[in-house]
């Protein structure tokens, strides 16, 4: 137990790439058994991470479960991983997510299925090796990795646009990330000079100091990388292509934890890392004004959309706009808010991802003009599609409305104006969801051949009842969530504003909640 | 036998080249021994003959280390064994065997199987150890000579082709021209010095008034014959013509062994005689550079050819290469180091599989005979993918390594600009060699032929990928290796 208890994160980390190992020596021609081999490897992805929930300690301050070794001593690059409450979240979203897309693969993946399988196995143990890495450079090798396989996800199995969309994606993200290395290395250069070792450990570069322009000019390396993964508003025209080429489980995977890199980039290494420049108002003024024009433009264009997965897919430079606004507002409530709104996003527009699809399954086609009345002959579709939008719109109860509430919250305690602006963006969002949900659901069915749709199969269910139970858990119980989060968004804002708890002059700490987890610990 | 002109150190530095020469005339002498279908034998021979000069150079560096040298001069300081040497020797030699593996089968298809191609690989060898061991202008000038016009014979090797005929006379007539532009900046530095030797030609640069016009005109002369030799941009017009032309398996060769060697002598010219008058030659090399990403990447886009493709591709990574100089700390040269090691292995793992490509009547150099290889050979299109995700540089292949450093080093510098630039060409690189990736993986095979890997292709392939992930994934041992080479600039 000791055992698995001190690697669980490699162990987590490499089950996905084991499965897909194991699917590559497979015959080509056993299509089942591939299936049913990258089913069960993407489950055992998710139940091996699971003992994280249960192990986790948060009022732990810094890293858990982290794990050390050696990689390559004389540049400084080690083996180190370790989580803390913003990346347990993000790990557990990326088992779970992978795990759902995977299995609604099962019969939209007809050809060449297992290079399919490996390849979403490997994206897998990518990106859950980016929300672990502890070390830049480990990091950056997880960062790039991922972005192989899911260009062949694209580029094979998408639309008919498919290789434009693949190598725009793969280039656009590449740029972004060659000169994020740009950054990390200047970063990691001044470490030298200051401390007289090389080190990618991030919990070691907090402490160098920078001046303040060394520190923007690292910040606006990063901000690239990171902000063309979110994607931040000038940088989004990859997505609409990548989204709408990709085949269901791709656009799942890629909105539901792609998008999530950027963010957690932002939170993880741009804000602790660079606090001079990350609360500089001119980078804040810059960075809250990318997010609200991210915020009202994704909606306004997302209003205008006669394709349905376009609409989902600009629907998330909106939702993602959120989630930038949050955490550059700097406050606790913003950041945490931001986080909780990274998870819901995941939920929600993966499951209207998947929304799409199996409507797309069943007609090959995504204009919301050949739909209508879908909800006569699909209710129980319609029902969970209903669910999943009022999760989206941000309807109290459900998971949307915590995140978007607590952010903001957030901005409200640092500019009024920002939250007034940002609340458009709400209003627009349910529009377009409303609108879109009402053209294709309601009414009488208009196209003779929505006539005999089959409602959802069991398989088809097993994908999204997962997400409508973590959309309401969220929803009615957000208190674990916050409670994860405290410690990290607190060091977080400590680091960033260090007046800021003073000058509030409330606890100078944030109040720990005493965890259940505690009565469990250290057997 | 020995003198006061020639003592046993001399021998000693000596006998690799030896060894390698008498192992070329024997492959001339056993070759008409050879029935037809036993040719092969003569590429036994050869790799034979490479691994007695491993022996010998791993003898040297053992006795070097048990000494405690960090070099053994001989022949009056004209020749230096140190870490630098040492090191690209071993390049030189790994490069060779493998393109030696991969030529068998090349050469039974085009039906041109004759003893004299392997002669000639060694007898270029024999000029490589003297360009990266000469510490002296004529030595240099001989070795480079030596390499040079074996390397010509072999881009023309298929008599009966008139691109490989036009590619050998092209390569001929430009190297000719750029080693007369050589000869006439080392006859200046020789003025200049009143020494061939390199350090004395150091001593005397650096005791010259700065803004010297003859140190100008012999650097700037000198800096463009070795230019040439690597291929960097303005110079780079051969490169091309030559690498298209050329048989695969010579071109596979030409663009790391030869290559390789050009750069270490390079890096001898520009760190010991002209390290002196560095401040005159960085922002000429900094232009160059550049230019040589610039030019060799935008060119790669449009190429349907893959041996001019990867003909540009060359000549981008060896702006890349250059940056290492142009920084010229340590990190800097330790990244030209670690990245031409890596260059050497992922670029003939390339073209291995060109090579293997070959077949009956389809010559296998268009983009498009490219097209379906994951369905008619899985194996060698995944193989494929991965060499050319480490040239574009992506971890955990060994490319990334050696842009790693290279990047490294111009942030160390305060280069911010050109950092910028060099890595946004990673980006623009990626989009041409993933042409050749959709072309293996997203579209259906042109031809039925199948691929037949030869035991010399199957095995040059698994060397060239063991070594281009382990250089990614466990570079430690490569790092270690690269640093002991790492040239201290007027030691």
């Amino acid at each position: 137990m000791e055992l698995v208890r001190n690697h669980i994160l490699t162990v987590t980390l490499f089950t996905p790439l084991a499965g897909a190992v194991v699917v590559m020596l497979l015959n080509k021609e056993r299509i089942d058994a591939i299936r049913w081999v990258a089913n069960i490897f993407a489950f055992a992805g998710f139940l091996v991470s699971l003992p994280l929930v249960f192990w986790f300690q948060s009022a732990q301050p810094g890293f858990q479960f982290t794990e050390e070794a050696v990689w390559i001593p004389s540049i400084g690059a080690r083996y180190s991983l370790g989580i803390d409450g913003i990346s347990l979240l993000l790990v557990m979203l990326t088992t779970v997510l992978g795990f759902v897309s995977i299995l609604s693969s099962w019969t939209a993946i007809q050809d060449r299925v297992k290079e399919y399988y490996a390849f979403f196995l490997v994206l897998q143990t990518g990106m859950l090796g980016v929300f672990m890495a502890l070390d830049f450079f480990l990091f950056y090798v997880f960062w790039e990795v991922m972005l192989v396989p899911m260009y062949f996800l694209i580029g094979i199995w998408g639309g008919p646009n498919k290789l434009y969309a693949a190598i725009k994606f793969f280039l656009y993200t590449l740029f972004g990330s060659v000169l994020m290395l740009l950054g990390i290395l200047l970063l990691y250069f001044s470490y030298h000079t200051q401390f007289g070792a090389y080190t990618f450990d991030i919990r070691q570069l907090i402490s160098v100091n920078l001046p303040l322009n060394t520190q923007i000019w690292v910040f606006l390396a990063f901000f690239v990388g990171f902000a063309i993964k979110v994607p931040m508003f000038p940088f989004h025209t990859w997505l609409p292509d990548a989204h709408v080429e990709a085949p269901t489980a791709g656009s799942v995977i890629l909105a539901g934890v792609l998008l999530k890199m950027g963010t957690y980039g932002f939170v993880r290494f741009s804000l602790p890392l660079l606090p001079g420049a990350s609360a500089d108002s001119r980078i804040v003024k810059f960075m809250v004004a990318l997010s609200i024009i991210a915020i009202i433009y994704g909606a306004l264009v997302s209003l205008m959309q006669k394709d349905w997965k376009k609409l989902v897919a600009y629907s998330s430079v909106s939702h993602l706009g959120f989630c930038t606004l949050g955490l550059f507002a700097l406050t606790p409530n913003g950041i945490a808010g931001s986080v909780i709104q990274q998870i819901n996003h995941g939920i929600s527009t993966g499951a209207l991802f998947l929304i799409v699809g199996i409507v797309y399954e069943r007609r090959h086609t995504r204009e919301i003009s050949e739909y209508g009345g879908l909800s006569s002959v699909m209710p129980v579709f319609a029902t969970i599609f209903m669910i999943i939008t009022m999760s989206s719109i941000g309807v109290p109860a459900l998971n949307g409305f915590i995140g978007e509430f607590t952010i903001l919250q957030g901005t409200f305690e640092v500019n009024k104006a920002w939250a007034g602006l940002a609340t458009i963006g709400i209003v627009l969002g349910a529009a377009y969801m409303l609108w879109l949900y009402q053209r294709t659901m309601f009414g009488p069915i208009t196209n003779p051949k929505n006539e005999k749709l089959a409602d959802l199969n069991w398989r088809e269910m097993a994908t999204l009842v997962p997400l409508v139970i973590w959309a309401f858990w969220i929803g009615l119980y957000p208190k674990p969530y916050f409670r994860v989060l405290e410690q990290p968004v607190a060091q977080i804002v400590q680091r960033v504003r260090p007046d800021y708890y003073a000058r509030r002059a409330a606890p100078a700490q944030p109040v720990v909640v005493p965890a259940q987890a505690q009565v469990t610990t250290e057997k | 036998m020995f003198n006061e002109f020639f003592s046993r150190q001399d021998l000693l530095l000596i006998k690799p080249a030896v060894l390698l020469a008498l192992f070329g005339c024997g492959i001339l002498l056993t070759d008409l021994l050879h029935e037809r279908r036993y040719k092969y034998l003569n590429a036994v021979t050869a790799l034979l003959g490479l691994g007695f000069t491993g022996v010998q150079l791993a003898l040297i560096q053992r006795a070097m280390s048990a000494a405690g040298y960090s070099e053994v001069s001989g022949f009056s300081g004209g020749l230096v064994v140190d870490g630098f040497a040492l090191y690209f020797n071993w390049i030189f030699l790994i490069a060779t065997a493998i393109a030696i593996l991969f030529s068998v089968r090349y050469l039974e298809v085009e039906n041109e199987h004759h003893g004299e191609y392997y002669a000639l690989m060694l007898f270029s060898l024999v000029g490589m150890y003297f360009l990266a061991t000469a510490m002296d202008l004529i030595t240099l000038f001989i070795g480079l000579e030596t390499m040079a016009l074996s390397v010509y014979v072999l881009a023309g090797f298929l008599r009966g082709d008139r691109r490989s005929n036009e590619a050998a006379m092209k390569y001929f007539l430009l190297g000719a021209f750029s080693s007369g532009i050589l000869a006439y900046g080392f006859s200046l530095l020789f003025g200049l010095a009143g020494s061939t030797n390199l350090r004395a030609v150091a001593d005397a640069l650096a005791a010259r008034p700065s803004g010297d016009p003859v140190v100008y005109l012999a650097l700037i002369t000198t800096a463009t014959g070795l230019l040439f030799k690597v291929a960097a941009v303005p110079f780079h017009q051969w490169a091309p013509d030559a690498y298209e032309g050329a048989p695969t398996s010579i071109t596979g060769f030409m663009s790391t062994a030869p290559k390789a060697a050009a750069f270490a002598f390079l890096l001898r010219v520009f760190l010991v005689p002209l390290a002196p008058v560095r401040a005159a030659w960085e922002g000429l090399l900094v232009a160059v550079c550049v230019l040589t990403m610039v030019v060799g990447n935008l060119a790669a886009i449009s190429q349907n050819n893959t041996k001019r493709l990867f003909a540009y591709s060359s000549i981008s990574h060896v702006g890349y290469m250059l940056l290492g100089l142009v920084a010229g700390n340590e990190t800097g040269l330790k990244g030209i180091s670690v990245y031409l090691l890596v260059y050497v292995f992922m670029n003939l793992g390339i073209f291995t599989v060109l090579v293997a490509l070959r077949r009956k009547d389809i010559i296998g150099d268009e983009i498009e005979d490219l097209s379906g290889l994951f369905f008619k050979n899985p194996v060698s299109a995944v193989f494929m993918l991965i060499f050319l995700l480490s040239l574009a540089g992506i971890p955990p292949t060994a490319g990334f390594l050696g842009k790693y450093f290279i990047f490294l080093s111009l942030i160390e510098t305060r280069h911010y600009v050109l950092a910028v630039i060099a890595v946004a060409f990673v980006a623009v690189a990626l989009y041409y060699y993933f042409r050749l990736v959709v072309m293996m993986f997203m579209r259906e095979a042109t031809d039925p032929e199948r691929l037949n890997i030869s035991p010399g292709v199957g095995v040059a392939l698994a060397i060239t990928l063991a070594m281009t992930l382990v250089i990614g994934i466990y570079p430690e041992p490569f790092i270690r290796l690269a640093a002991g080479s790492v040239l201290v600039p007027f030691r």
